[in-house]
């Protein structure tokens, strides 16, 4: 018999974990089954689902690896977390695409049951890792999991080793469960939920959960357990909540607020599909959704139901947004109100459509033939999606345009608390509809509001205001098709106006740090989370550095200019190649010294990096 | 409320169609139908794409929307969703609704929104100046196919009758009657109503229909469908059509019974109304009128009726619910 090891408890503020498997192992439930757990407990959370784009790519294969990872903090976290300290691998493909980025000394657990000949074979392994010594660096815990749960499972008459199989990620919850010290009781209640109709399923992963608890703490697997005391965040309460629902919560909001239906026109496509999945189930809110024929008939029909008087929203990825763009320049030349999602991934081409880029930042800025100006807002949170939703439609209306927000995969799938609003506080989304003729000689469809520029948003059924729009060049008030020179300028300018005057409404740039100096980071979407974090840490040592996270990328907000001109130089960061600073440099002409920071790898910038980066640049000028 | 008058559908705008085009006779139809139908003018919405006959909406002095190149049928869908009152009618070609356009037509087809579609058919592109059409019979020479198009035509009746379409007809610019009656029909069906209009594109396809739209030749080259009534036509009213196997063919009513002539029912399965939409001139006379008309939930509805659904089963939205509809935990004021 051994000697008893001596437990002892640490007391961490944050703790990076990933859960890696076969797509078919249950790694994004088993993720998120942590991460709920983790969030009702009072952490702080941030995660980052990783997964290929296959559904089931054969299993074992270095191709069909799908990973989860969570970070989870006492303390206020804005990112996934850089380089997992915890690496849970299922299987020896996992471990071969995952250990790079585990840190050295971290904790592995593995499944050595699968570890078998043919799996390392198909992982690419020559020899066992687990027992060449190449894994020395780390704390690894060997653990037979597929045959421990069985072994617990078995007990469950009438259930087939398939389906006891099926529950081991369950038990791999188990031990981390006992790993980090935290109840069960969130996951147990889940499977009830879940599975109450099928109560030997239920009774199976509520068993494998409490199994590979007990193993953890009666098999004496590690010798430290750690403890992660409740963030002190705002005080209120809270959910989990990922960009796409947000996003799709923030419609729903928006006809609530404005007293309209909401008619979501979309064609399936990752990573945006979620909001169409969450918004077909609400459709007690007013909300009606229209799974479209394809991309161009989505954009179509939002353009018909904004003609109808509703508020409509076409979401799709950036092929998506390539194929909409003649509909959206339509909505342009119309001048109709309405809301286009791009939940950006990795092009060109089909790309990577599973993981984030923000390389489309120029196509909904340019993408369209003629002068086709649309306003673009940038969530920088998963839960910022809620509000984005909500203020691109009071743009879409004050102006009576299209309005692109410009989500990205990993805000998409990436969940964070949400500090659930009282909707009572949001104010609401007034729509004057022209309800008279608006001039001696009839209704003119295209007079504008002196304060807005906008025209008035008539729609059909209300009598006397009979008119037709069309996508030829127009008359200026009447909207009468007009090929005349300088009718067809002074449209054009009119509309460019109304969208350069929204930087009257939008408020004003807003920077932390020093308001001028050497350095300004100038940043827009879901690099905030990264881009916040590594300048908080910068400010820490001590280094002079500011940082204007960007929301409104079109119009700028009308201080932006002044603010770059106070500093020296200019630091972009982005997921391309430098969109965002080609545009800055055309917006700040007197400014010279812009400097890039790309990464295109279909990941999120680490907060390491960032710094790295960051002070490398700093160095530059002692 | 007033009566309306042809008048009240005519707006201000000149129209500016080609002397002799058959759209004109089109527009007067619709321009005369409409007060017709009782519904008021601001209810009713023309939708159109591109092309020569989608410039109908400017003309018309209702709501209208000149959209972009094949979509009308999806911003007309949207609207229907958003608005099922509206009396809502896409204006097409065969450009327009079935190369470009073509996707959104059959699905269109499949949904059975609630909505009259009208298909302008010359066979040839002619805004762009007389290229060969998806609907131009093969060997037709024109700018692009100098040695002659190679393609089959699509047929639009076929098309819609493969897509399950409610309701589908084929009337022709140069009979007014007939096409005052279709269209009436087409009006009055609930669900997507198909109307295919053989026009005449006196440019650059002249005289394409002439065997149809003369009224010399046209009873002997074209049969009327009817209801419930025998396939006879000729200018005697001499002549049937009788199947003969899976083949229709010519018969004389001086020898043949007319017990044996094949009678037309537009609610029967689609398999005959498919068999007329492949008689052809010269072959066969050409079947116009409603090949078949049946009564199916619209989608609009259907979209309405869900969201009602939902409403009874969990009650009107309520957004704190909805936000509080998960795990949640509470951070203490410190």
């Amino acid at each position: 018999m051994t000697e008893p090891k001596f437990l002892t408890y640490q007391d961490v503020s944050s703790v990076i974990i990933r859960f890696v498997g076969d797509s078919g192992d249950g790694m994004q439930l088993t993720g998120t089954q942590f991460t709920d757990t983790s969030a009702v407990y009072g952490n702080d959370i941030s995660t980052l689902p990783d997964y290929p784009s296959e559904i089931r790519a054969p299993s074992g294969t270095l191709a069909g690896v799908s990973g989860f990872q969570v970070n989870f903090s006492s303390e206020d976290i804005l990112t996934p977390g850089d380089a997992p300290q915890v690496l849970v691998a299922m299987n020896p493909a996992a471990l071969k695409t995952n250990l790079g980025d585990l840190e050295l000394g971290g904790t592995l657990i593995v499944n050595t049951d699968a570890f078998t000949e043919g799996n390392l074979k198909k992982a690419g392994y020559p020899h066992n890792p687990l027992e060449d010594g190449s894994l020395a660096g780390y704390q690894i815990h060997l653990v037979p999991l597929t045959s421990l749960n069985r072994t617990a499972l078995h007990q469950i008459e009438g259930l087939a080793n398939k389906d006891i199989d099926r529950c081991q990620n369950f038990f791999a919850l188990g031990i981390t469960f006992w790993l980090f010290d935290r109840p069960l009781t969130t996951s147990l209640k889940w499977i009830q939920d879940k599975f109450g109709k099928q109560p030997k399923i239920a009774q199976a992963n509520k068993l494998a959960l409490q199994a590979g608890y007990d193993y953890a703490e009666n098999a004496s697997l590690f010798q430290t357990r750690y403890q992660i005391k409740p963030a002190h965040l705002p005080a209120g309460t809270y959910r989990k909540i990922t960009g796409n629902e947000a996003l799709a919560y923030g419609l729903v909001t928006v006809a609530s607020k404005g007293n309209k239906p909401i008619l979501y026109c979309s064609y399936p496509i990752t990573p945006a599909t979620d909001i169409l999945h969450t918004l077909a189930a609400l459709k007690h809110f007013n909300v009606r959704t229209f799974q479209a024929e394809d991309e161009i008939a989505a954009i179509g029909a939002a353009i018909g139901a904004a003609f109808g008087g509703a508020f409509a929203v076409s979401g799709t990825s950036g092929p998506g947004i390539a194929l909409k763009s003649e509909g959206i320049n339509l909505a342009v030349a119309l001048e109709l109100p309405l809301v286009v999602v791009d939940v950006q991934r990795g092009g060109p081409s089909t790309g990577l459509p599973t993981k984030p880029e923000q390389a489309d930042l120029l196509q909904v800025m340019f993408g369209r033939h003629g002068e086709s100006p649309v306003p673009v807002i940038a969530p920088a949170t998963p839960s910022d999606c809620f509000n984005v939703a909500i203020e691109a439609f009071r743009l879409a209306v004050r102006a009576m345009t299209p309005v692109f927000i410009l989500s990205d995969g990993y805000l998409a799938n990436s969940a964070e608390p949400w500090l659930i609003p009282n909707p009572d506080d949001i104010a609401p989304i007034v729509v004057e509809h022209a309800t008279a003729p608006n001039s001696e000689t009839g209704f003119l469809p295209y007079l504008r509001d002196p304060e807005t520029l906008s025209r008035p948003w008539a729609i059909p059924g209300t009598p006397g205001l009979e008119h037709r729009i069309g996508g030829l060049a127009k008359q200026p008030m009447t909207g009468n098709v007009s090929y005349h020179p300088t009718e067809n300028e002074q449209m054009n300018h009119e509309r460019a106006a109304k969208i350069a005057k929204l930087a009257d409404f939008i408020p004003e740039q807003t920077l932390i740090g020093p308001p001028s100096g050497d350095v300004l980071v100038v940043s827009w979407g879901s690099t905030f989370g990264a881009v916040h974090s590594a300048i908080t840490q910068l400010h820490a040592t001590g280094r002079a550095i500011s940082h204007a996270h960007l929301r409104y990328l079109n119009p700028f907000p009308r201080n932006l200019g002044a603010m770059m001109s106070g500093f020296e130089r200019i630091i972009v960061p982005e997921m391309n190649l430098g969109q965002m600073l080609f545009i800055l440099r055309s917006h700040c002409t007197s400014h010279r010294n812009f400097i890039p920071i790309s990464k295109i790898q279909g990941r999120p910038f680490t907060i390491r990096e960032l710094v790295e980066k960051l002070t490398a640049i700093l160095e530059e000028r002692p | 409320m007033t009566e309306l008058t042809r008048k009240d559908f005519v707006s201000d705008q000149i129209v500016r169609w080609c002397p002799g085009c058959g759209d004109y006779a089109i527009l007067a139809q619709v321009q005369k139908l409409l007060p017709e139908l009782g519904i008021p003018r601001e209810k009713i919405v023309f939708v159109s794409g591109i092309g020569c006959s989608s410039r109908f909406p400017y003309y018309m002095n209702n709501y209208g929307v000149h959209s972009i190149h094949g979509r009308a049928v999806p911003i007309a869908t949207g609207l229907k969703m958003a608005h099922p009152d509206l009396n809502v009618w896409v204006i097409t070609g065969d450009g327009d609704g079935l190369s470009i356009g073509g996707n959104h037509f059959i699905h269109l087809m499949r949904r059975n929104v609630d909505l009259n579609i009208i298909l302008f058919n010359n066979r040839i592109y002619g805004l762009t100046k007389g290229q060969y059409s998806p609907t131009s019979p093969q060997g037709l020479k024109t700018k692009s196919s100098p040695m002659g198009s190679l393609e089959q035509p699509l047929n639009p009746i076929a098309i819609a009758i493969g897509a399950e379409a409610t309701f589908v007809a084929r009337t022709i610019d140069g009979h007014l009657k007939h096409m005052a009656q279709v269209l009436e029909r087409a009006a009055k069906h609930k669900g997507t109503s198909f109307v295919e209009i053989y026009q005449n594109c006196v440019i650059f396809n002249d005289g394409a229909f002439k065997y149809a739209a003369d009224a010399a030749t046209r009873p002997d080259n074209v049969v009327e469908l009817e209801h419930g009534k025998p396939l006879i036509f000729g200018k005697k009213r001499d002549k049937g059509v009788r199947l003969n196997g899976l083949e229709p063919e010519i018969v004389s009513l001086a020898t043949v019974s007319e017990k044996e002539i094949l009678v037309h029912n537009e609610t029967a399965p689609p398999s005959l109304a498919y068999l007329f939409s492949q008689m052809h001139h010269p072959h066969l006379p050409e079947p116009i009128g409603v090949f078949r008309s049946l009564e199916r939930p619209t989608y609009d509805a259907q979209v309405q009726a869900q969201v009602d659904t939902a409403i009874q089963l969990k009650g009107q939205g309520d957004l704190h619910k909805l936000f509080y509809d998960a795990d949640t935990w509470q951070v203490p004021q410190v």
